[in-house]
């Protein structure tokens, strides 16, 4: 209904304006309790008033009250109307009780049919809003005009994990390409890294963008001089990528906190960091437990625990509650004893369930044999690092689908 | 247009089953059947980027060096429709759990994917028996009636014969019978009580106590036992109470040692996916296979 009536009056207004002499009344009926005639009137200056007991230029004044508590927004467009084209519009509405619907019916009506021709000057004069939005919950909105973030999709940095850290979006429009985050890169090509992993490294760690090259080259320089080779260094970084994040004093907490703890060389440290870098980024609470789990919850003795580390060194940051689990089952109902198990740490990185299902397998088939001195002796490097295939026809000696089978039955 | 992930979510709508291994709780279980079907879900080929064509300006130097600007027309990819950007296309899925099992038994449990939840909702309205296997051991008695727990109680177990368990389990079985009759809300001296139980469709509808309407001996070494029981509205530690009673009544004592599903409704053993099969494409061939063998039935029903 409104719609219709917007429609209506827009045209009107065109109308009177091609047409300075004519007056043309509207009426527009509202349901059934009120009618309000609009009349333009452009004979001179005067404005006539058509019915009821108000003069024009009372009517005006109440008009514009009542526009400006509605909208500021048409009343500037009815203003300018006025002004450019040199007539007086004139509005009267007659009832005394002005409707609630004819703000609405107004602000349709300020709005220019897309009929309407508008001159050059008009065109040059209207303002476009931006299409980036002042504030976002997502970088997508900002994607196509930031050359900072397309540059960074290029990359294969995922945007989508980043805009869920607090503050990152932000942090990122406000870097500039060429002079924050080229350089960092170039650095990291300089050490090494490959091309491909800088996507990885900046999702993961995207304030490496922020810290200033000579804080990373100290790091870089320190780990040089704990004889870290520079591909290894390398390697490092891309898989860990908040190690050059820590300052060097920290580092050198970390890398004496291992040697000491684990009392091996320096070269063994140095090998166990290498392959599992995220050791130095972490925290060293959970380390120390699982080592004084290993220690007293599943009686390992030093130079065993050594051994297990250099082996499998994901063993420290392991859930302890897992491993106590494998161990468990390993030992009481496998009775593999420790020193089979220190030889081959690689079931404590395996999985419970499949060491399980195995070796229930095993056991229903009469071939569950773990002691290395008597006939038939399976290994248990090959008792869990085996795909299932293989594990069935060499050590289990049956077919894929007894194994599925069987595996409905426990 | 439909993109290849929401055209592969509609095939995965329904239902399937897995087998649930004993140990593991049945949470875990569904969680990683939807990781699992995440995962394959927003590994399908995204849709090509769509492009736009964008004016780059740039200053082109003439040779009487003037400043001009030059308007190219390229068509670059829109880049805040890129995977990267936006993220993968599904966050979670609706996979829904049918009847229960809990940390210590295992076998079939029901899953419902996308509108299959809502299936899965109408199976348990109407009234489905499930299949279990209990083993049992006699002689000790624990204080959540497993093997696990803390034994209270041992005792001998040389008189009891197949002959006792028999008598046993007839009596039981009995006594369930009578509790099915009470629970169906129909007058037993009524010919629709009549004609429903020869039909066999006397039952409870929805919730009632836990009912077995059948009990079988499997195997009988003792001190291990196996019994195989259908029943309605059931819980595992229900189950578990029941060889708890059937060992007190044999004048011994007995131990649950484990508790198999291996039918829930329509759903069996042979339909089941074990663990490493929870895969989104095994999970899809499980569904698509449900779907047909419903329509199968319909046919042969017309």
């Amino acid at each position: 209904m409104a719609s219709s009536c917007a429609q209506l009056c827009v045209r009107c207004r065109t109308l009177c304006q091609k047409s300075l002499t004519v007056t043309r009344q509207a009426s527009v009926q509202f349901g059934h309790s009120f009618t309000v005639i609009w009349t333009y009137n452009r004979v001179g200056n005067a404005c006539l008033p058509i019915r009821g007991n108000h003069t024009a230029a009372e009517a005006r004044k109440r008009w514009k009250h009542q526009m400006s508590s509605h909208t500021e927004l048409t009343l500037d467009h009815f203003s300018t109307d006025a002004t450019e084209e040199k007539h007086k519009e004139c509005l009267v509405p007659i009832s005394d009780n002005v409707p609630e619907t004819q703000s609405e019916l107004l602000d349709a009506a300020a709005e220019f049919s897309a009929l309407e021709e508008i001159s050059d000057e008009e065109a040059l004069s209207m303002c476009v809003p931006s299409a980036v939005p002042p504030a976002s919950f997502s970088l997508r909105d900002y994607v196509d005009k930031s050359v900072m973030l397309r540059k960074l999709v290029q990359l294969g940095v995922n945007l989508w994990k980043l805009e869920q850290k607090p503050n990152v979006g932000t942090m990122l429009l406000r870097l500039d390409f060429d002079t924050d985050v080229a350089p960092k890169l170039l650095f990291l090509k300089e050490l090494g890294v490959e091309d491909s992993r800088f996507g990885y490294i900046i999702t993961t760690n995207p304030y490496i963008l922020t810290e200033s090259l000579e804080n990373l080259q100290t790091r870089v320089n320190y780990l040089k001089s704990k004889k870290f080779s520079s591909e290894t260094v390398a390697s490092m970084v891309s898989r860990a990528p908040y190690l050059l994040n820590f300052s060097v004093k920290r580092l050198d907490n970390r890398l004496g906190f291992y040697q000491q703890q684990l009392n091996t060389s320096a070269s063994n440290t140095r090998n166990i960091v290498a392959r599992l870098p995220r050791l130095l980024c972490g925290s060293l609470e959970p380390v120390k437990e699982n080592l004084k789990v290993c220690q007293i919850e599943l009686g390992f003795k030093q130079n065993e625990i050594q051994h297990i580390v250099f082996a499998v060194p994901k063993v420290l940051t392991a859930n302890k509650g897992k491993l106590t689990q494998i161990f468990d089952f390993l030992h009481n109902n496998m009775k593999v004893p420790h020193h089979l198990i220190a030889k081959f740490p690689q079931v404590l990185n395996s999985k419970y369930l499949r060491i399980r299902e195995r070796h229930l397998f095993l056991e229903y088939l009469g071939r569950a044999q773990y002691d290395p001195a008597l006939p038939n002796y399976i290994s248990l490097d090959r008792l869990v690092s085996l795909p299932d295939e293989p594990f069935c026809t060499e050590l289990a000696s049956a077919t894929l689908e007894d194994y599925y089978l069987f595996q409905k039955t426990l | 247009m439909a993109t290849p992930a929401v055209r592969m979510f509609r095939r995965l709508e329904g239902l399937f089953c897995v087998y649930k291994p004993p140990g593991v709780h049945w949470k875990l279980v569904r969680d990683s059947v939807e990781t699992n079907l995440l995962k394959g879900l927003n590994s399908t080929p995204a849709k090509p980027l769509p492009r736009e064509v964008r004016f780059l300006t740039s200053a082109g130097g003439d040779a009487e060096g003037q400043k001009a600007l030059t308007v190219s027309a390229v068509s670059l990819p829109v880049l805040s429709h890129h995977p990267l950007v936006t993220g993968p296309e599904f966050c979670n899925i609706r996979v829904g759990v049918g009847h229960r099992l809990d940390a210590f038994s295992s076998g079939v449990l029901v899953l419902g994917v996308g509108h299959g939840n809502k299936v899965l909702d109408d199976l348990y309205k109407t009234r489905v028996t499930r299949d279990y296997t209990l083993e049992g051991e006699f002689g000790t008695a624990t204080d959540n009636f497993s093997h696990t727990g803390r034994v209270v109680e041992r005792s001998t177990y040389d008189h009891i014969t197949l002959d006792k368990l028999d008598r046993v389990m007839a009596m039981l079985q009995g006594v369930n019978q009578k509790a099915l009759l009470m629970h169906s809300n129909v007058d037993m001296h009524s010919q629709e009580a009549y004609e429903m139980a020869v039909r066999g469709l006397l039952g409870p509808d929805g919730k009632s106590v836990p009912i077995l309407t059948g009990l079988r001996c499997l195997r009988f070494e003792p001190p291990n036992f196996t019994l195989e029981v259908q029943c309605l509205n059931e819980t595992q530690k229900y189950l578990r109470k029941v060889i708890h009673e059937i060992g007190l009544e044999l004048r011994s004592t007995a131990v649950c040692k484990g508790v198999r599903r291996t039918r829930d409704g329509p759903f069996t053993l042979h339909d089941a996916l074990v663990r490493h099969r929870w895969a989104a494409a095994d999970i899809m061939q499980a569904i698509q296979g449900y779907h047909s063998s419903k329509k199968k039935k319909h046919i042969s029903q017309e």
